[in-house]
């Protein structure tokens, strides 16, 4: 695939206080392949998003955005070039003071390019992409859990993105919350994104995505697709696809 | 207490410095450029200036109030209490006002800054922000640095204003007169005690937000690490007021 269809990650590292939470960790992602990471909590997955985005800085390694190494540039072309990603944070991360239609158009009021009456089509679109076009004059106090990652799914979607990151989006959902997510997602795919997710809901992660990064102890040990997976001999997986009384996740808590 | 514990404790203290004149200077360099966010300074005029109104007002009038009846008990033996307003303007203008205003500023302005910049960090409201190519920095700072840098010298007219006149509703009682009252005023008074009255809650003001933002930017540890930055909060910029105070009293006695 050619590089500017990819995002690049090249021997990463990151520590806090000394301690390491991800270690030499390289991995590719191609435009059109749908990834999660997995692994148990605190294994460092959401960094990996967290140092994507700019919002940390790696101790060492570099990050390759559409063939632009991001070592070394002015924050403002960072920023220019990371806008072909969008994140839906855990909590959906709605900016309180703010209408859902505010929300969602937020980066299109911010660089104001478009009028108005553009934005709010826009926002319009969005939502009812998600469903919610009528809460548009609320605020996210008002919306339910599933709502508001439904809403930061639109904002994700207005910023028309070519990558969408998930972080835990299953997490503290009703069934039926998770149904509609993973619903989202492969709709957000069929339109022609990208999402990576970084989750540890097996059950999530198999229907919406096609390949699989595995992190263990700030390493990531594994990468390939569900059939490989399933099928791994690496103990970590096998405990953590099958969990027993003696799993080593539980002996290294 | 061990040494590491001593070492730790000094480093963390020094980094936090660094960070707070880090942030501090990127606002100043901010302030004067584009976009700026006049909907957002508006909003925080409103919070800061409107909001603190109402207290600003009881605390200068009975402070006000107090003074002249304090001032007026110690004059009555010397035949001394037409004095009595230019006492209470003295010590309200120069010091009390701007001292008071800005307590109750750090109290009620700080405190909710932080409030609000912490509860945005511990639900990634920040991150989702800088991921949108947004500037928290001329975003969610300047605008409160300005509109606090603005309102509180404002209050504290207003607070030396009703304190005076305060000050003569007691004064009343004891039989002054309202020229007497302001004839002592304008006898006490000199233009650099206002220009003092004005400059000290302009510094506190930039105190107070920048503690606030600050403080709240680095919050950490969900809803107890919000209350935990509130509360220091208060407590920094409060010290800071009195000492600062002290400074920039000892500053304009030597410039006299």
């Amino acid at each position: 695939m050619p590089e500017q269809h990819t995002i690049r990650m090249e021997d990463l590292c990151y520590s806090i206080d000394g301690r390491k939470i991800l270690e030499n960790v390289s991995l590719v992602l191609e435009k059109g392949v749908n990834r999660t990471i997995l692994g148990a909590s605190g294994c460092g997955k959401t960094t990996i998003l967290k140092l994507l985005l700019g919002l940390l800085k790696p101790d060492s390694g570099r990050i390759i955005i559409g063939g632009n190494p991001l070592e070394g540039l002015p924050e403002s072309e960072q920023i220019r070039i990371r806008k072909q990603i969008a994140i839906v944070f855990q909590g959906g991360a709605l900016f309180d003071s703010m209408t859902v239609g505010e929300n969602v158009g937020y980066r299109m009021l911010q660089e104001g390019e478009l009028t108005q009456r553009e934005i709010e089509r826009i926002v319009l679109e969005k939502l009812s992409f998600v469903g919610l076009k009528d809460t548009i004059d609320l605020y996210p106090a008002q919306l339910s859990g599933g709502m508001k990652k439904r809403v930061a799914i639109s904002r994700a979607l207005a910023s028309n993105a070519d990558y969408i990151f998930f972080d835990e989006p299953t997490t503290g959902l009703d069934p039926i919350g998770v149904y509609n997510i993973c619903h989202l997602m492969r709709r957000l795919q069929e339109e022609g994104k990208t999402t990576l997710m970084v989750t540890h809901d097996m059950e999530t992660a198999f229907a919406v995505s096609q390949k699989f990064s595995f992190i263990y102890r700030a390493r990531l040990i594994f990468d390939g697709t569900r059939e490989e997976m399933l099928h791994s001999d690496l103990p970590e997986i096998r405990e953590f696809l099958k969990p027993t009384d003696a799993s080593i996740f539980t002996r290294h808590k | 207490m061990n040494f590491a514990f001593i070492e730790n404790t000094i480093k963390s203290t020094l980094l936090e410095i660094q960070s707070f004149f880090q942030l501090t200077w990127r606002a100043i360099c901010k302030i004067f450029s584009a976009p700026f966010y006049y909907h957002e300074f508006a909003i925080q005029m409103d919070k800061i200036g409107v909001g603190s109104l109402f207290i600003i007002v009881l605390t200068g009038t009975f402070t006000g109030m107090v003074m002249a009846l304090q001032a007026l008990v110690q004059l009555k033996p010397f035949a001394a209490t037409s004095y009595v307003g230019g006492m209470v303007a003295v010590t309200m203008v120069k010091e009390l006002g701007p001292v008071l205003s800005s307590l109750m500023v750090a109290g009620r302005v700080g405190s909710a800054i932080t409030a609000e910049l912490g509860t945005m960090v511990v639900t990634e409201q920040i991150d989702a922000m800088k991921v949108e190519g947004t500037d928290i920095i001329k975003r969610l700072v300047t605008p409160r640095l300005k509109a606090t840098i603005l309102a509180l010298p404002l209050l504290t007219v207003i607070a030396d204003t009703v304190s005076l006149v305060g000050g003569y509703i007691i004064a009343s009682g004891y039989g002054i007169k309202p020229i007497m009252y302001l004839n002592s005023i304008t006898q006490f008074m000199y233009f650099t005690d206002y220009f003092e009255g004005l400059v000290k809650p302009l510094i506190f003001g930039f105190v107070i937000s920048m503690v606030g933002c600050h403080v709240g930017l680095n919050t950490e540890g969900g809803a107890a690490g919000v209350g935990e930055s509130a509360k220091r909060t208060v407590v920094f910029s409060s010290v800071l007021i009195l000492v600062l105070d002290f400074f920039l009293a000892k500053f304009f006695v030597t410039i006299r």
